[in-house]
């Protein structure tokens, strides 16, 4: 086809069809410019080699030739584990919004808006309960599978809600977890459990040490998981409908993929605490600068939330040094300043 | 050949679908009609597999839906569906490519692609396929969507209401494609449709819906009559012939 002299008469009916419409904004509308994964990758590896530099005891890059015994035992005890729970937390609370707000279909949906954080902090309990001394592998475990029923229920009550308006589904999200985190409190005071239980209420980096975190890595194959069944989660998130007229295995998806957030999500519990915002806010910018095709989206949700907590705990570190400021306070800060920005830039689309 | 045998369906305790039975033909357009609440979307969705009925079997090509796998079903009998307001933000193109999903699994090969591409220009929507889909107006939404259901390459297409929120233009566009579709693919489609003249103009057989049960079948000619449309919809319908067209008029 002679597509070139055609291109203009093209353009121009598009153009007419368009503000026919009165879908002309749309054409000023400037697409935001990709973000190159490179760009992310760089970033992600300048900061996090920056972040081992940054710290009570000093090392300096110029140190690595000549580390002294306790310089060596900082670096590979203390940073370095640091680093790596820094990244797989980011990565994994991200990653798990991103799944979470696929299968609800709905952009605010994420571990810490659907009780599923809530619902692991439960099962922690439960497990301080039943066995006094339980292993962590132990505790994970009775927090996966709280974490997995929690998510479960939402999303059952998310089906029977018949108002699926985006702000109500996760408020009835945050009340949901907001009732679950009441009967773990309850129990902590009855129990004498409630400092106990506060260690897993608030994030926290600087306890991480060899030997507290290893858990964290047995996320790192539900990540990859995740990555295999990208495809059918993003099918999933077109609808019920469309996924079985593409011949998905509809319940099945979804089921996996509640697996996946909530093994991924009490591991991130049990061994840093709970992060707020996260799950939510990355995954949505994402969104916005690429669209939803998973395949596509997880490599940079899972560097952007690994570089944002990364940023937010090097801030953290710095702004009040040598005290540390609660990766909770600057993550909250910086994420709901995000997270307002997001509503209301989703209200006047809407408009 | 699509055939829905004694087809009962409950919702709640009513009955919905009441003891249908149903024959498709191969290589036509069939249109259902009837008022509101007469099952027709329920029925579609039935044949279609979407929802199982409580009673009765539905055959494609004497394949038993309840015993097939559904990956093997996508690759015979594709559906869009009224409710199709998809939040995702996908790409044209993406929405194609994954219309090739019961094929590749998501990875898609260079025969994928072509297929992709060849759904993309049949519905001209090559200038769009970079596009959002929430940047799209109505009915270059409603052709996107189509592209994905060509790409999977079905024998049997349904589509429920595929003239909602068109307007007079789109929707003949919309017609004009299903009967490319049937005419030069060779594919059988059956729509759910409300406007009684474009079923007349556009469609081969008819199949006429009231109170959950098939009360009339027949070719266009045998359905639209006044007689028959009184049956259907309890009103007078004038019947004009324009054009060779059998045009009712029912407005005042």
């Amino acid at each position: 086809m002679s597509k070139q002299v055609f291109d203009g008469e093209k353009k121009l009916l598009f153009f007419l069809e368009y503000s026919e419409n009165n879908y002309h904004f749309h054409l000023k509308e400037s697409r935001v410019p990709i973000m190159k994964k490179r760009y992310l990758a760089s970033a992600l590896v300048l900061f996090a080699v920056g972040s081992l530099f940054v710290g009570v005891s000093s090392i300096s890059p110029m140190d690595l030739l000549d580390l002294s015994e306790e310089q060596l035992h900082v670096l590979w005890n203390s940073r370095l584990p640091r680093l790596m729970s820094i990244l797989l937390a980011g990565a994994g609370m991200s990653v798990c919004g991103l799944i979470m707000q696929q299968l609800s279909r709905n952009k605010f949906v994420s571990p810490t808006t659907a009780g599923t954080m809530d619902s692991a902090r439960l099962g922690v309990l439960v497990s301080l309960m039943l066995f006094t001394s339980a292993s962590p592998l132990v505790k994970m475990s009775v927090a996966f599978l709280f974490a997995l029923l929690g998510t479960f229920i939402f999303m059952k009550i998310l089906d029977r809600i018949k108002f699926k308006d985006v702000i109500f589904v996760p408020l009835v999200g945050l009340m949901f977890g907001n009732i679950i985190s009441s009967i773990t409190t309850f129990f902590a005071y009855e129990r004498d459990l409630i400092q106990n239980m506060s260690a897993w209420m608030q994030g926290d980096f600087s306890l991480i040490v060899t030997g507290r975190y290893e858990l964290m890595f047995l996320s790192i194959p539900f990540m990859i998981a995740a990555y295999i069944f990208a495809n059918k989660f993003t099918i999933a998130g077109m609808g019920e409908d469309f996924a079985v007229s593409l011949g998905l295995k509809y319940r099945t998806v979804v089921n996996t993929g509640l697996v996946l957030v909530a093994f991924v999500t009490s591991s991130v519990l049990l061994t840093v605490g709970m992060i707020p915002f996260l799950g939510l806010i990355v995954p949505n910018i994402v969104s916005i600068y690429q669209g939803d095709n998973l395949k596509k989206n997880l490599p940079h949700t899972a560097m952007l939330g690994a570089l944002f907590v990364l940023v937010c705990d090097i801030l953290g570190r710095m702004i009040i040094y040598p005290y540390e400021l609660p990766i909770n306070l600057t993550v909250g800060v910086l994420g709901s300043g995000i997270f307002a920005w997001l509503l209301i830039r989703r209200r006047s689309r809407e408009a | 050949m699509v055939s829905a045998s004694n087809v009962v369906k409950f919702f709640g305790k009513k009955k919905v679908v009441q003891d249908v039975s149903i024959r498709i033909e191969k290589g036509k357009i069939t249109s259902l009609i009837g008022p509101n609440g007469a099952g027709k979307s329920t029925l579609l969705s039935i044949v279609s597999r979407l929802i199982t009925s409580d009673e009765g079997e539905v055959k494609i090509d004497e394949l038993d839906i309840a015993k097939c796998r559904g990956n093997e079903l996508a690759k015979k009998i594709s559906i869009l569906k009224q409710a199709n307001h998809m939040t995702l933000k996908l790409t044209v193109r993406e929405l194609v490519s994954f219309g090739r999903f019961p094929y590749s699994q998501g990875k898609l090969t260079a025969e994928d692609e072509r297929y992709v591409d060849e759904a993309i220009s049949y519905m001209q929507l090559a200038d769009l396929e970079d596009s959002y889909l929430d940047e799209l107006s109505g009915g270059q939404k409603q052709r996107a969507f189509l592209a994905m259901v060509i790409a999977q390459d079905t024998e049997y297409i349904l589509l429920d209401e595929p003239l909602n929120n068109l307007d007079m233009k789109h929707a003949v566009q919309m017609m004009k494609v299903l009967r490319r579709l049937v005419d030069e693919l060779g594919k059988t489609v059956v729509i759910v449709i409300h406007d009684i003249n474009f079923a007349s103009c556009y469609s081969d057989n008819i199949i006429a819906m009231k109170n959950g049960r098939v009360v009339r079948e027949g070719t266009v000619h045998d359905i639209i009559k006044p007689c028959v449309l009184k049956e259907i919809y309890d009103m007078d319908i004038n019947i004009e012939d324009i054009n060779e067209n059998k045009i009712c008029v029912y407005y005042a």
